[in-house]
């Protein structure tokens, strides 16, 4: 009797075991799938305008003229590839010292404070819709850089400062665990050594953390790079490389976003729009390269 | 009679309403080792680490009494305990070296405190690290990682970083529990060799180690010093029944 519920017992128990296993590895084929079919879209759709309509690398990457519907018509993407690496390495500038700084005062300075409210009250920022970003920026950002600077206000400062914004939780979330998981002692180490709290942080804290702080950077780096509605409605989306920062501009994703569906599927300046989309999506990896090697230098 | 380094009166640690130390008053003299003995829990940490302030980095920590030095009170709000801690060094239980070179973590310290000329810094690095019976070991690696070194090598490395600031007491809590026995032996020897320039009081759990490296002994219970007396006397005919218990492992 209790020899045949045992039985059933192990039964059931393989039964859940098995149930288990088929369930997690579908899931994750379903998202390598996934992932593996959108890289493969987004590449044989970007390498079509190379392949079948036979614009040459160097006019994409090296040309400055973009007039998709001009005669000849004019691909040159280097006003958007600047734009985009303008405007997120700003932002990341702009951003990397606050949210590192905040994250020291959250951290080493009052740190029942920071856990309990500025922590969370950071990471609300995040959960702000980008749409409500750009338009703030639209209506406070850009009328104060018009009033201060020549020209109309829009282009790379305007988008660098939102983006900034926005980028700004990311970063300091990360820089918060990065300094909340310097390995035990050392502080107290250098405090015993007589150092003042300035010469910790600034010789022992951030040293070591430097890796793990990188990585927010980068990170919010390629967020602020993939971010596409609030740039678009505060760089005002002039194809060209503008001389000042205050002077209209376009990145790669508010290129996108702008002509996507003003053309024909499969037309050239359709193809050209994926070979964008292709290199922001190169972008990513590269980024996400560089933060895996960073975690990997963090970790040794 | 010994000149004394260090003494407290009436030292009292508080975190919160908890009292987890209660009114020590004790004389430590210099240039000998002294052992602070005890079960787990019973203050002889935090009396340690009241010594050079390092409660004050503890949130809700409340350190009442009078610590001297010479002839300052050093548990006064005033002192300024960044030069305290150079007069006081400290060795943890964990090895905490710096996640820098062999060097700049001796280096640390002297060049806190305004040493910038490299001869100088030179001499510092070697001299600290041949009073720590590290230089053999790592004279040719110096520019090496510190976390490259053993567990054992790290402990002395951290002993030579605080000697690096030419302190006058150096503070070891529980400076071996951490490492193996051959380690750990070398560890007690040093400690040997280094009270001949430095007044060292050291917690420990392992009291042969207490018997083996101390001049005087210190038996705290429940945040009271029980019994402080020669380590000789201490060990051999103590005069507490409760003293008694705990060294022949009754309890504790």
């Amino acid at each position: 009797m209790a020899q045949s519920r045992e039985k059933r017992k192990l039964k059931q128990h393989i039964i859940e075991e098995w149930t288990g296993k088929v369930f997690t590895s579908l899931c994750i084929v379903l998202l390598v799938v996934t992932i593996f079919s959108l890289v493969y879209f987004v590449a044989t759709k970007g390498f079509s305008s190379f392949i079948k309509d036979g614009i040459s690398l160097g006019e994409i990457f090296g040309g400055i003229k973009w007039k998709p519907e001009g005669e000849p018509p004019l691909f040159g993407a280097l006003p958007f590839i600047i734009g985009s690496f303008s405007t997120s390495i700003l932002a990341a500038v702009i951003a990397a010292p606050l949210s590192i700084s905040a994250a020291l005062f959250m951290v080493e300075i009052m740190p029942k404070l920071g856990r309990k409210y500025l922590q969370p009250a950071i990471e609300l920022l995040a959960g702000i819709p980008s749409v409500v970003y750009g338009f703030v920026g639209l209506s406070v950002i850009v009328p104060f850089y018009r009033d201060i600077f020549p020209g109309q206000g829009l282009g790379i400062a305007a988008g660098a400062s939102v983006l900034s914004i926005m980028i700004l939780p990311t970063m300091t979330s990360i820089a918060t665990d990065a300094l909340a998981a310097l390995p035990p002692g050392l502080k107290e180490g250098s405090y015993a050594l007589g150092a003042t709290r300035w010469q910790t942080l600034a010789r022992t804290v951030i040293p070591t953390t430097l890796p793990a702080l990188m990585t927010g950077v980068v990170l919010g780096m390629a967020r602020a790079f993939g971010e596409a509605l609030a740039v678009q409605m505060v760089i005002g989306n002039a194809p060209h490389i503008p001389k000042s920062l205050f002077e209209s501009a376009s990145t790669l994703t508010s290129a996108i976003t702008l002509s996507m569906g003003n053309t024909v599927m499969g037309s050239v300046q359709n193809n050209v729009l994926w070979t964008l989309a292709l290199i922001l999506m190169l972008m990513t990896f590269i980024f996400v390269f560089i933060v895996r090697f960073l975690e990997r230098r963090a970790n040794r | 009679m010994q000149n004394i380094e260090l003494s407290t009166k009436d030292l009292s640690v508080f975190y919160g309403e908890k009292q987890a130390v209660k009114e020590i008053s004790l004389d430590f003299a210099s240039r000998q080792v002294t052992a602070l003995i005890g079960p787990s829990g019973c203050g002889k940490s935090t009396f340690l680490r009241s010594l050079n302030r390092m409660n004050d980095l503890i949130g809700g920590a409340r350190i009442t009494g009078e610590i001297w030095i010479g002839d300052d009170n050093i548990n006064d709000p005033k002192t300024d305990v960044v030069l305290l801690r150079q007069k006081i060094g400290m060795v943890w239980q964990r090895p905490n070296p710096f996640h820098k070179s062999i060097y700049e973590n001796i280096a640390f310290g002297p060049r806190y405190h305004g040493i910038r000329d490299k001869k100088k810094l030179d001499q510092i690095v070697e001299e600290s690290l041949i009073k720590a019976a590290l230089w053999e070991e790592t004279k040719d690696r110096l520019n090496r990682s510190a976390l490259s070194l053993s567990g054992g090598q790290q402990q002395r490395l951290c002993i030579a970083r605080s000697i690096a600031v030419s302190p006058s007491i150096i503070l070891m809590d529980e400076p071996a529990s951490a490492l193996d026995p051959i380690s750990s032996a070398k560890i007690e020897e040093l400690i040997s060799e280094l009270k001949r320039e430095f007044s060292i009081i050291i917690v420990t759990h392992n009291m042969h180690q207490a018997a083996r490296v101390s001049e005087k002994t210190a038996f705290f219970l429940m945040g009271e010093v029980v019994e402080y007396d020669d380590t000789s006397k201490l060990f051999t005919n103590p005069s507490d029944k409760r003293t008694d218990d705990y060294i022949s492992g009754r309890f504790g």
